[in-house]
């Protein structure tokens, strides 16, 4: 690790003035990847500005039916809330299949969205990786491959995003609140992660300096019909092979409307409104929801060792959607696959 | 008082442990302790042509940069690197010149005042190096590949021989399989750390904490390695936060921590990052083809056991990969290949019970897939090639209770109620599979000391050099010595870890139950004899007439066995004879009668569930069968059989060191993405221990150890043919493998 200035926020406008006067600066809240990172020497921020301090440790109920939830909220305090229970189930199970009692007592939601690839080589300082250390090449590109890409990946960069509450959150269209020097914005949460592209860097769109201080889920939840799948190498503690959020509105056997978002398979949560498309007014069956797969996949590619991923993921959509078809949920308890 | 050798009794050190009482190697403090970091390689094979270390001498703080080339002198012959259970060859040497031979070989140590310093000025080394091209995958390697040779030294294995005719009995076999079978590398992962505290006395000698299984070999390798007299280095270890075998050799952290203390003339302790210890040794990858031959009634003719495993580039280190073959099953026809693959990396070493699991991998689900050819099942299979004989040497075993392993195995798993059909048991949407396995190891018992000093107070100090590496030897060396000198258990104590202690070889290999609880018992006995001398003396003495082997130490008597009211106190004996402490010190060399084989079985019977369409694997329920002689301590000894059932649990579905062969180095070198089985991976397991009556020792202790984790992977993966009809020949099973 190397040596860093710390600095406390009271509140945002300090913490967005601490941030800017340090641009090499990085907040930090549970600090269950940033800290890691640091100490890989990955991660090597001039000043640590803690944010723990700061009033964003609230889930509030928005007008119009929404629910806002603070940057600062726990990932287990969001798991077990009544309304996140309630309203938006898919959103706490993809929480609990996320890492470990431990790890998600300390991560907090702001930091969930801004955690950083698992990419082998990107933790390695001793191999080239274009995210951490830009026009270095990307080692996993002929390389270690088996937890990469099949969508949106360029060559430079295969990783893929690690996050599970976040393909619950892509998939039910959250907003990300943010403030900076200029103000505040909101960023639909499908423009918030980036592809890798040339600038395989930059994980998301924040501008320089800013910090996020909200979720906001809006009205519509899929409380009845929905199910966070994740299939791993082992049954907990791992990342997403592939993983799958899926909400369904049903008026009988037919589908009203209907979302998914895939997580593991690419640098940001993946979703494809062609593939929702086509859910759109069919019956709920397995012939629709193949047929919504092969679209999700149309453009999947694979390499050395993850190449299997892509019938896996159109294994995983299918099975899915049934599951929040059925209004049978996949059990985080539970390892069988309902 | 009630014998404690059999029972469940809880750790000795059990409070020491889960209060933080107990110390490991990195643990021990003495003031102005120095702190050292290790630079390691960045390439796989070359040397360094320069080593630039003025950035990390400028940090505040940094005491020195060892490399190379400025360390103290290191002896210059293979000979002073040897260390006890060296494998042929020319063993590593931490810092010796600019050759680099491995990915993550230390290349620099960073000495500071505090660890955070070191390793901060550890990341500002640089090094610029001439590569070589490298070769760590071992399908590269494997037509390169040499037969083994017997090796020169007691240390290692002969190949046994062939026997028969194997190719004319496969040829002429009614039915016959044939495959190939692939088990990658693997490592220990202990959850403590290397590390070593090296304490700089203020007379020169230097006091070692070390993390490894042998004090003794650590002391008499470090005494080689710099020339230093046997005095003047003391190695401690007396707890292990696990091992596996990863410290049976000197690792380099001990090297590296006595490097720097005898060049600064200060106290140093290293301790290995997590990423590190991937630069220490691993269970060398395996590619295996078997062939069976078999007549149409089930019985064994022929089997060809060819491997191919991986060793490093200076070392040959192999194990008995083959041989098992023909030493589990009746077969009169037998031969084996044994090759060894050059790959550029650290050398290759033991890993609990080093070649059994990966042997037995390919034999079991050979013999699954015979099975399956025959279409008989698969117990019965192996009953019907049962071995009374260790046909490898033409000798019977000393005692061999498989046969009630797979009895009691079977029925307590049910596997009469078995369909064995592949795809045939479901439960919803899983599929049901179960599998079987049979597992075998050494009962081995080496030459140990112990000495023994009882006191006219009833208390008794037992010691040993050997160590505890958390399978429970303070524990079972307190039960055999309280049950033997007839003393409740908290009046002993046990003193091991240590080389100034008496000797004792390596813990490995699962012999350090047999060896240590019979060298408790021989040196018991003259503390016995000394006692009766006493108690002979006493006026009016009811023992004066008995023989040594007349009279036992019980409740704090000496008691003559054939009219226990003829006693003696031990106080009053010592009382009379004027003698505060009795102390012996014996030697206990194992039989030396070769005429029988001695091993350990095991029969491992598994349940899988598999959901069909996405392959996702579980284990729900396991059930070892273990003939393991003797059982000393049952809770302790359930709780390795549970540990390496774990294991083998992950040996099976999750355990794979990723090697980047472009780079030539490991990419998954952490317990984060090494997966090794979390709680959710693991459910029902039962342990069964089978009577097992050995008379090889004069207590019949077979050792357990390492018997529980060999079976384990083939079980389950035979369970997952019988749930799916698909066969995987290559671990770990991923579910990406059962997908077509």
């Amino acid at each position: 690790m190397i040596g860093f200035q710390y600095a406390r926020a009271g509140d945002v406008t300090d913490a967005v003035r601490l941030m800017a006067g340090d641009p090499r600066a990085k907040f930090v809240a549970g600090g269950t990847n940033l800290i890691d990172l640091m100490k890989m020497d990955v991660e090597r921020p001039s000043m640590v500005i803690d944010i723990n301090r700061l009033p964003l440790k609230e889930v509030e109920e928005v007008p119009g039916g929404g629910l806002r939830i603070g940057a600062l909220v726990r990932n287990t305090d969001l798991a077990y809330n009544a309304l996140v229970e309630e309203r938006y189930p898919v959103l706490a199970s993809a929480l609990l299949a996320g890492a470990t009692q431990q790890l998600r007592n300390m991560a907090s939601t702001g930091g969930n969205l801004l955690q950083r690839t698992r990419c082998h080589y990107f933790y390695d300082t001793a191999t080239p990786c274009n995210k951490r250390e830009p026009g270095s090449g990307c080692s996993a590109i002929g390389g270690q491959n088996r937890m990469h890409a099949i969508l949106g990946a360029s060559d430079a960069c295969i990783a893929v995003h690690p996050s599970d509450m976040c393909v619950a959150m892509a998939m039910l269209e959250a907003m990300v609140r943010v403030t900076g020097a200029s103000g505040e914005r909101a960023i639909p949460f499908a423009e918030f992660h980036r592809l890798p592209g040339e600038t395989p860097e930059r994980d998301t769109n924040l501008s320089a300096g800013e910090i996020i201080t909200a979720v906001e889920l809006p009205p519509r939840g899929f409380a009845t019909n929905y199910t966070y799948l994740k299939i791993r190498d082992r049954l907990s503690y791992a990342f997403a092979l592939v993983s799958v959020a899926a909400g369904l509105e049903l008026e009988g056997g037919t589908i009203k409307e209907g979302h998914f978002a895939l997580g593991g398979i690419a640098h940001k949560p993946w979703r494809d409104p062609q593939a929702e498309a086509a859910l759109r007014g069919q019956p709920a069956n397995a012939k629709t929801f193949a047929l919504a797969a092969d679209i999700f996949l149309r453009d999947a590619e694979g390499y050395e060792h993850n190449a299997f991923k892509i019938d896996l993921a159109r294994r995983c959509i299918m099975r899915a959607l049934s599951q929040a078809a059925a209004g049978t949920p996949q059990s985080q308890s539970s390892k069988k696959i309902v | 008082m009630a014998p404690y050798i059999g029972t469940a009794t809880s750790r000795i050190d059990g409070i020491a442990k889960v209060t933080g009482a107990a110390k490991y190697a990195a643990e021990f403090n003495v003031p102005g302790l120095l702190h050292g970091s290790v630079v390691t390689s960045t390439i796989a094979k070359g040397r360094i042509t320069r080593l630039d270390t003025s950035a990390a001498m400028r940090v505040k703080g940094v005491i020195d940069v060892l490399t190379h080339e400025n360390r103290p002198p290191m002896a210059d012959n293979d000979q002073a690197y040897k260390d006890d259970v060296a494998p042929p060859g020319s063993p590593f040497r931490p810092l010796y010149d600019d050759k680099i031979k491995f990915n993550l070989q230390p290349i620099a140590l960073v000495v500071a005042e505090t660890s955070e310093v070191a390793r901060f000025a550890a990341s500002l080394v640089t090094v610029e190096y001439e590569e070589v091209a490298h070769v760590t995958d071992i399908f590269a390697a494997r037509d390169a590949a040499v037969p083994i040779k017997p090796p020169a030294s007691p240390v290692g294995f002969t190949p046994p021989k062939a026997r028969g005719q194997p190719n004319r009995a496969l040829a002429r076999a009614a039915v016959r399989h044939e495959g190939e079978y692939y088990v990658p590398i693997e490592h220990h992962n202990p959850m403590e750390l290397y590390g070593a505290t090296v304490i700089h006395e203020s007379d020169g000698k230097l006091t070692v904490y070390d993390k490894t299984q042998g004090v003794q070999n650590v002391q008499r390798y470090l005494c080689g390695v710099f020339g230093m007299k046997p005095e003047g280095v003391r190695v401690l270890s007396p707890f292990v936060g696990g091992a596996f075998g990863s410290g049976l050799r000197p690792q380099f952290e001990a090297v590296l921590a006595v490097l720097a203390a005898r060049a600064l003339e200060r106290s140093v302790r290293v301790v290995l990052t997590r990423p590190q210890m991937y630069a220490l040794g691993y269970r060398p990858a395996m590619v295996q083809r078997i062939a069976l031959g078999a007549d149409a009634d089930g019985t064994l003719d022929a089997i060809a056991h060819d491997a191919v495993t991986a060793t490093s580039q200076f070392e040959e280190y192999f194990r008995q990969e083959t041989g098992w073959s023909g030493l589990l099953y009746k077969c009169a026809n037998a031969k084996y290949e044994h090759k060894l693959a050059r790959l550029d990396l650290p050398t290759s070493c033991d890993m609990r019970a080093p070649s059994a699991p990966t042997a037995l991998f390919a034999l079991e689900s050979a013999m699954d897939e015979l099975a399956v050819a025959l279409e008989l099942d698969p117990l019965e299979l192996r009953l019907r090639c049962y071995s009374e004989r260790d046909q490898n040497h033409d000798r019977p075993f000393s005692s061999k209770a498989l046969r009630e392993c797979y009895r009691q195995g079977a029925e307590a798993f049910g596997w009469n109620k078995r369909n064995g059909a592949p795809r045939s048991m479901r439960d919803g949407s899983e599929l049901v599979g179960w599998g079987m396995a049979t597992g075998i190891w050494e009962a081995l018992q080496m030459p140990i000391t112990v000495r023994i000093a009882l006191t006219a107070n009833g208390s008794a100090e037992v010691a040993c050099a050997t160590s505890d590496i958390g399978t429970g030897t303070y524990t079972i060396m307190a039960q055999v010595a309280a049950d033997m000198l007839g003393l409740p258990l908290e009046n002993i104590s046990i003193k091991l870890g240590d080389s100034t202690l008496p000797n004792s070889p390596v813990e490995g290999g699962s012999w350090i139950a047999a060896s240590v609880s019979n060298g408790i018992a021989t040196t018991v006995a003259a503390v016995r004899n000394e006692l009766l001398e006493l108690a002979k003396k006493v006026p009016n003495s009811p023992l004066a007439n008995a023989a040594p082997d007349e009279v036992k130490l019980a409740d704090g008597m000496i008691v003559d066995e054939r009219d226990g009211s003829r006693s003696v106190s031990i106080a009053d004996a010592m009382r009379h004879g004027g003698v505060e402490r009795i102390e012996q010190e014996e030697t206990t060399n194992p039989t030396a009668d070769d005429s029988r084989a001695r091993n350990t079985h095991s029969a491992v019977f598994a349940e899988v569930k598999i959901d069909e369409e996405i392959g996702v694997i579980r284990v729900t329920r396991v059930v070892s069968a273990i003939a393991g002689g003797r059982v000393l301590n049952t809770k302790t000894a359930s709780s390795q059989i549970l540990g390496s059932v774990v294991w083998g649990i992950g040996m099976a579905l999750h355990e794979e060191t990723l090697i980047d062969h472009k780079l030539g180095r490991v990419m998954n070198a952490n317990i984060a993405e090494y997966h090794v089985p979390v709680n959710a991976d693991v459910h029902d397991i039962k342990v069964i221990f089978v009577h097992e009556h050995d008379d090889s020792n004069p207590l019949g202790v077979k050792g357990l150890g390492e018997i529980g984790i060999i079976g384990v992977a083939p079980a389950i993966a035979n369970a997952v043919y019988h749930a799916t009809g698909k066969r995987v020949r290559d671990l770990p099973i991923t579910l990406d493998k059962l997908h077509p």
